[in-house]
């Protein structure tokens, strides 16, 4: 066992869990008052759903034995036939415990990167049951397809080295897919949908970047030269973006945004992650600030085209990701690059999009027409929060304030009701009949 | 007794505070206040969306004084407040009937 590697990549599957929180602040600040838990939390639940499907079947189906190509085997159900001395690779191998948890933070990040596509409007129930099957027959096998031994893109030499397509085009794509399926926020283009809290955003920008060190340099999977240049250029390439996204915004727009510069160095976060380790330092400035501005034009295009990608999860992911992706076959300087590989880096973008595009809106559909995906319209208006968390995110005035006595004795004297779902859905909420928080059933 | 109401700009909430100490007024009340006058509002960008925000933030503040104080406490609320930029607010006055002290019950200008 090779320790050094191994302490490396235990930390960095550490990094890699804090972006799923840090994604959760960024995309809750981004959204209104009202429904700025309901965000936190489709973000945050993925790390309970998502973890517990990895140890049962997600592992075994990402990287078990090859089947045919597309998807690996059942093995490892319950990570059987694993322990602590079983190594990837030899013996100067890493625990195969570290690889799986390593991979796992990646499993519980991508489904939860689409939430912010589906802001403000969704149940949560069918949140969590969509980001469950979206894992299972979606993530598992895409990540197989690029990562595992015997994967057809992995086998094709298709360069993505920390997930530019099996993370970030993959849920940029199965978001707008599922955008099209539950459609619009109510008020899209009229009403101001003004983020809530900035500081919030910049916040969890800031623990993405953090986080992504581990992301990017972790994917080397051993502390070596590539983990170096691949953290190197973490940081070189978003700031680039960042530059490219607020010198797009200053002339459009004439102002140098906050929310802007947590975006760009985002997009550029995405973009560097499938090339950083075959581009140099230079390449990654480039790459930095091509995705910055192209990004800053993308989310635009959703006013333009009228999908609501609320938080621009098509915009900044799958935009950047596809730059990104692309971007390697022609930057790269290891001697990879060249029109050969533009060509499979192009077949491995474009199968993910096609593949995870058709599955993701499958899904979608199967959830609308059941258990219903989005939530009913006065809850919608009202704001999330209060009906599927019984909670408030912010207590910040003096008036108003929730009694914690009065609900005390509401609940003991046994009048705590439970909220009659009109959908016949089990979200389990329920309010307390005080007078600061009875809902109005229409 | 007159109520004195100011809606101004909130960074000029410390002067208009000071300046009142200074005149001698007992208390007063502050509350958090938005609107739009002739100035209406602004715009703001959000990852290029702009939005066009017409209620701008302002302070209110409000002081219950004596009939004959009135005009001569208008006069230091506005001095304090004037920025002479668009935006700068509105003083106005109006009669109170009745005024009561909580702790004590005492009524009229005896309760300022």
């Amino acid at each position: 066992m090779n320790g050094a590697d191994t302490a490396f990549v235990l930390i960095s599957a550490a990094l890699v869990m804090v972006m799923t929180p840090g994604l959760a602040f960024f995309y809750g600040g981004m959204v209104r008052v009202k429904s700025a838990l309901n965000m936190l939390m489709m973000s945050f639940v993925s790390m309970g759903i998502v973890s517990v499907l990895w140890v049962l079947y997600g592992y075994s189906l990402a990287f078990g034995a090859d089947n045919g190509g597309v998807i690996g085997n059942f093995d490892h159900i319950g990570l059987k036939g694993i322990d602590t001395t079983t190594l990837t690779g030899g013996d100067e191998g890493i625990p195969v415990f570290a690889f799986a948890l390593f991979q796992l933070m990646f499993a519980v990040l991508t489904p939860a990167l689409m939430s912010g596509a589906l802001a403000d409007r969704v149940k949560f129930s069918a949140w969590g049951l969509f980001i469950a099957l979206w894992a299972t027959v979606v993530y598992f096998p895409v990540a197989h397809w690029v990562w595992a031994e015997g994967g057809w893109l992995y086998e094709l030499e298709v360069i993505d080295f920390a997930g530019g397509t099996a993370v970030h085009i993959n849920a940029g794509i199965g978001a707008l897919a599922a955008v099209l399926v539950v459609g619009r926020r109510i008020g899209f283009r009229d009403d101001p949908m003004r983020p809530h809290s900035l500081p919030l955003v910049m916040l969890g920008a800031a623990l993405l970047w953090f986080g992504w060190f581990g992301f990017n340099a972790g994917s080397a999977l051993a502390a070596d030269g590539t983990a170096a240049t691949m953290a190197l250029n973490t940081q070189v390439a978003p700031g680039a973006a960042m530059l490219g996204w607020l010198a797009y915004e200053r002339v459009r727009h004439g102002a140098f945004t906050t929310l802007g510069a947590a975006s760009g160095a985002v997009a550029g976060l995405v973009a560097i992650t499938p090339a950083g380790a075959h581009v140099n330092a230079m390449g990654a400035i480039l790459i930095g600030l091509l995705a910055g501005a192209a990004c800053s034009w993308a989310v635009s295009l959703k006013y333009k085209l009228g999908y609501d990608d609320s938080l621009d999860v098509v915009g900044v992911h799958l935009v950047g990701g596809i730059i990104g992706t692309l971007l390697v076959g022609i930057l790269a300087v290891d001697g990879a690059g060249g029109a050969g590989q533009f060509g499979k880096q192009a077949v491995g973008a474009f199968s993910v999009m096609a593949y995870s595009f058709a599955v993701s809106w499958l899904l979608a559909k199967l959830i609308q027409s059941t258990i219903g995906f989005r939530a009913d319209e006065d809850d919608e208006v009202a704001g999330l929060d209060q009906v599927f968390h019984a909670e408030t995110a912010y207590d910040a005035s003096a008036v108003g304030s929730s009694s914690g006595v009065r609900g005390t004795a509401v609940r003991g004297s046994g009048a705590l009701r439970t909220r009659g779902n009109s959908d016949g859905s089990s979200d389990g909420s329920s309010d307390g009949s005080t007078e600061t928080n009875q809902k109005v059933d229409a | 007794m007159k109520l004195i109401t100011a809606v101004i700009k909130p960074h000029r909430l410390d002067e208009v505070k000071d300046a009142l100490q200074a005149f001698g007024v007992q208390g007063l009340t502050v509350t958090e206040a938005s609107g739009y006058g002739r100035q209406r509002g602004h715009t703001e960008v959000y990852r290029g969306a702009e939005y066009t925000v017409d209620l701008v933030p302002k302070v209110r503040i409000e002081v219950l004084v004596e009939d004959e104080d009135a005009e001569h406490l208008i006069e230091v609320v506005v001095k304090a407040s004037r920025t002479g930029k668009i935006g700068d607010g509105k003083v106005w006055s109006v009669p109170v009937d009745t005024a009561v002290r909580v702790r004590t019950g005492e009524r009229g200008p005896d309760a300022l």
